[in-house]
């Protein structure tokens, strides 16, 4: 009886999140898969016939260039957030529950600015006549201003600020699931401290640890306003190719093969993120 | 005479304002099955943890022989746990979280190798080395998990409440392979519970624990047969509790005890009675008699619930003055009075001699108030 009741409503959620993924997700794939097959045309943006150019231009080594030091940019705010992160989800599981919830809602406040916003401000931060250059020579540490922005670290830094919540969400879940028995049964067993890091908490781990890189990695090569503001015309990101190939250059099968790339690396981690789920049986059998 | 293995000396523990456990000793001995009962809170686990290294009592000492244990590490010390759920590392197969602690040791593969397998096939899972904890069943799980405790050889085995997560049926199998095991090993065994029957059933010494106090230890059958208070009494199986009124004390070491107004004649117990001296008459549903109306002996009640257990008939009689006695009867099918019907009046009677009698403890008796009130 339940079941009859409940079928109209079952159809209308299904027809709800097919149609959404199928109008919103699958079609503007599909024209991104299209378009970067096609020839580029100032006037109409693409036109046929198909031919695979736009892949061809990835691989020309302005571009290749352009996303290694994307990606290099990309790898370090990462290895940042995961060095941060880590320890403080890690600290953040062991404060009692009250105070807890507490420094997660501070974690998530800055969300509540725009990050464009909150980028500014930074930049003021880190400007030649900014807050930490006079704070550093009013505390006489450095005797002149030093150049902070517009370089790699502004940019670096910029990412980590805006990026590192999304590192320690998911590392903090994972550290809140790692039940004290284990690391007890990992002691109990004779292993140290350092042992029981490395075989017990750092596998066990290691899906927070690929999902919080998921969720920085791929957001650190396409945030281009970050290096827009921050970094100067030689810190580029992916992101800023792809958005000028549109905007500016008008190379629009180019910029749809620059982003499908991202989207293959996107989906590369997260097989690899499914992989280390189910080494550890959580992920079905 | 079994040697010392543990030793615990005046152990205390305090979480914020609880006392856990209380200037409490024990000593267990070298091969021993001994098993730490009481009520959740009662400050068993925190012992067991203390044992294991876990935690770390405010005062006291723990020595194992002649070595002093209290301020060492787990890692460091030659004892191993069962853990209540496990605590299999999900990321590694049976056969590494068995090898785990020898690889810890840093034997040789080939050793390594070897122990395992004598490990596996002890606790009769040779076939799933390849497995992943969470492809086993829970008692294969509970097998992994007392191979991966014994294959170092520790001196001692913790085991924290290592069945409790298993249905009925399993439970009784394990009992029994756990019996086995800690014979076939000569290892002494700690074994942590809440369930009376299961300590009674396994152990060779039973600690009773209340508020971290031990509140008696000794046999299975001491501690049934004769506990020494009112506490352990009423944890470990069904009591009745009938009040007693000291009459007469006579010169061949029995007294004479009023119940019900009944004069019955009883063994003089341990502790000091005197002529009018209130105590109480425990005694077990088993120790019950439940007779017809018409006969001479016993007290008259009437049969309020019936419970047919397949191989005894346990029944509630309500007596005249409202006391509620429990009754469990052996099946004797050629008894024609045997089966009474609810509502029924009966006599009450008991096989004298296997009465237990304990003195007035007013703090219990008040608490009891209080909680029925």
């Amino acid at each position: 009886m339940g079941n009859t009741l409940q079928q109209p409503f079952r159809t209308a959620v299904l027809v709800l999140v097919w149609g959404w993924l199928l109008f919103l997700v699958f079609t503007p794939n599909l024209l991104v898969v299209g378009a970067s097959v096609m020839t580029r045309d100032p006037s109409t943006f693409i036109s046929l016939p198909m031919n695979l150019d736009a892949y061809r231009q990835l691989l020309n080594p302005l571009y290749l260039d352009v996303f290694l030091h994307s990606l290099y940019m990309a790898a370090m705010t990462t290895l940042i957030c995961l060095l941060i992160g880590y320890p403080f989800a890690w600290s953040l599981s062991k404060v009692a529950r009250k105070n807890r919830l507490l420094l997660i809602f501070l974690l998530i406040v800055p969300f509540w600015t725009n990050s464009l916003v909150r980028t500014y401000a930074l930049k003021l931060i880190l400007a030649t006549n900014g807050l930490l250059n006079n704070a550093l020579m009013a505390m006489g540490i450095i005797d002149e201003p030093m150049q902070m922005l517009y370089t790699e670290g502004a940019v670096i830094i910029g990412l980590v600020y805006l990026l590192l919540p999304f590192m320690i969400l998911p590392l903090y879940t994972v550290f809140e699931d790692l039940r004290e028995d284990f690391l007890r049964a990992s002691h109990d067993l004779g292993a140290g401290r350092w042992s029981t890091f490395i075989h017990v908490i750092v596998p066990l781990t290691l899906p927070g640890v690929l999902a919080g890189v998921m969720l920085v990695l791929l957001p650190a090569m396409g945030l281009f306003f970050v290096p827009d503001v921050l970094g100067g015309s030689r810190n580029l990101l992916v992101g800023n190719v792809i958005k000028n190939q549109f905007l500016d250059a008008r190379n629009w099968p180019f910029g749809a093969a620059a982003s499908i790339m991202l989207t293959l690396a996107m989906a590369f981690l997260m097989f690899a993120h499914r992989l280390s789920k189910r080494r550890i049986g959580e992920d079905g059998v | 005479m079994k040697q010392t293995l543990l030793s615990l000396s005046k152990l205390s523990k305090q979480f914020d304002d609880r006392k856990v456990l209380d200037s409490l000793d024990l000593e267990i001995l070298d091969g021993e099955f001994i098993t730490l009962l009481g009520p959740s809170g009662c400050g068993k686990t925190t012992l067991l943890r203390m044992m294991a290294g876990f935690e770390h009592p405010d005062e006291g000492s723990i020595t194992l022989g002649s070595q002093d244990l209290t301020h060492t590490p787990p890692e460091a010390r030659p004892l191993n746990t069962v853990f209540q759920n496990y605590a299999l590392f999900p990321h590694m197969s049976v056969f590494d979280n068995v090898a785990y602690g020898l690889k810890m040791e840093k034997r040789p593969k080939p050793e390594i190798k070897q122990r395992v397998e004598e490990a596996l096939a002890m606790v009769q899972l040779e076939d799933f080395a390849k497995r992943k904890p969470h492809q086993l069943s829970g008692g294969q799980q509970q097998r992994v998990a007392i191979a991966r405790a014994v294959v170092k050889r520790p001196k001692m085995l913790l085991l924290d409440e290592p069945l409790s997560a298993l249905d009925y049926k399993l439970r009784r199998t394990m009992q029994v392979e756990l019996k086995r095991l800690q014979r076939e090993l000569g290892i002494t065994f700690v074994f942590v519970t809440h369930d009376q029957e299961e300590a009674l059933s396994m152990s060779d010494r039973i600690v009773v624990l209340k508020d971290g106090l031990i509140q008696q230890l000794g046999t299975p059958r001491e501690v049934y047969e004769r506990p020494a208070n009112l506490f352990t009494a009423r944890f470990v199986g069904e009591t009745n509790f009938f009040p007693g009124r000291v009459d007469a004390l006579n010169d061949d070491g029995t007294i004479i005890v009023d119940v019900f107004g009944l004069k019955r004649r009883f063994r003089k117990p341990d502790f000091s009675v005197v002529k009018g001296q209130p105590l109480h008459v425990l005694l077990r549903p088993e120790d019950i008699r439940v007779l017809a109306p018409g006969d001479d002996d016993g007290v008259a009640g009437k049969v309020v619930e019936r419970n047919y257990k397949g191989s005894t008939l346990d029944s509630v009689i309500h007596l005249t003055d409202g006391t509620e006695v429990l009754a469990s009867e052996f099946f004797d099918e050629d008894d024609p009075t045997f089966d009474y019907r609810l509502g029924e009046p009966v006599r009450v009677s008991w096989v004298d001699g296997w009465e237990w009698l304990l003195p007035e403890e007013p703090a219990v008796v008040a608490e009891e108030e209080t909680v029925d009130g």
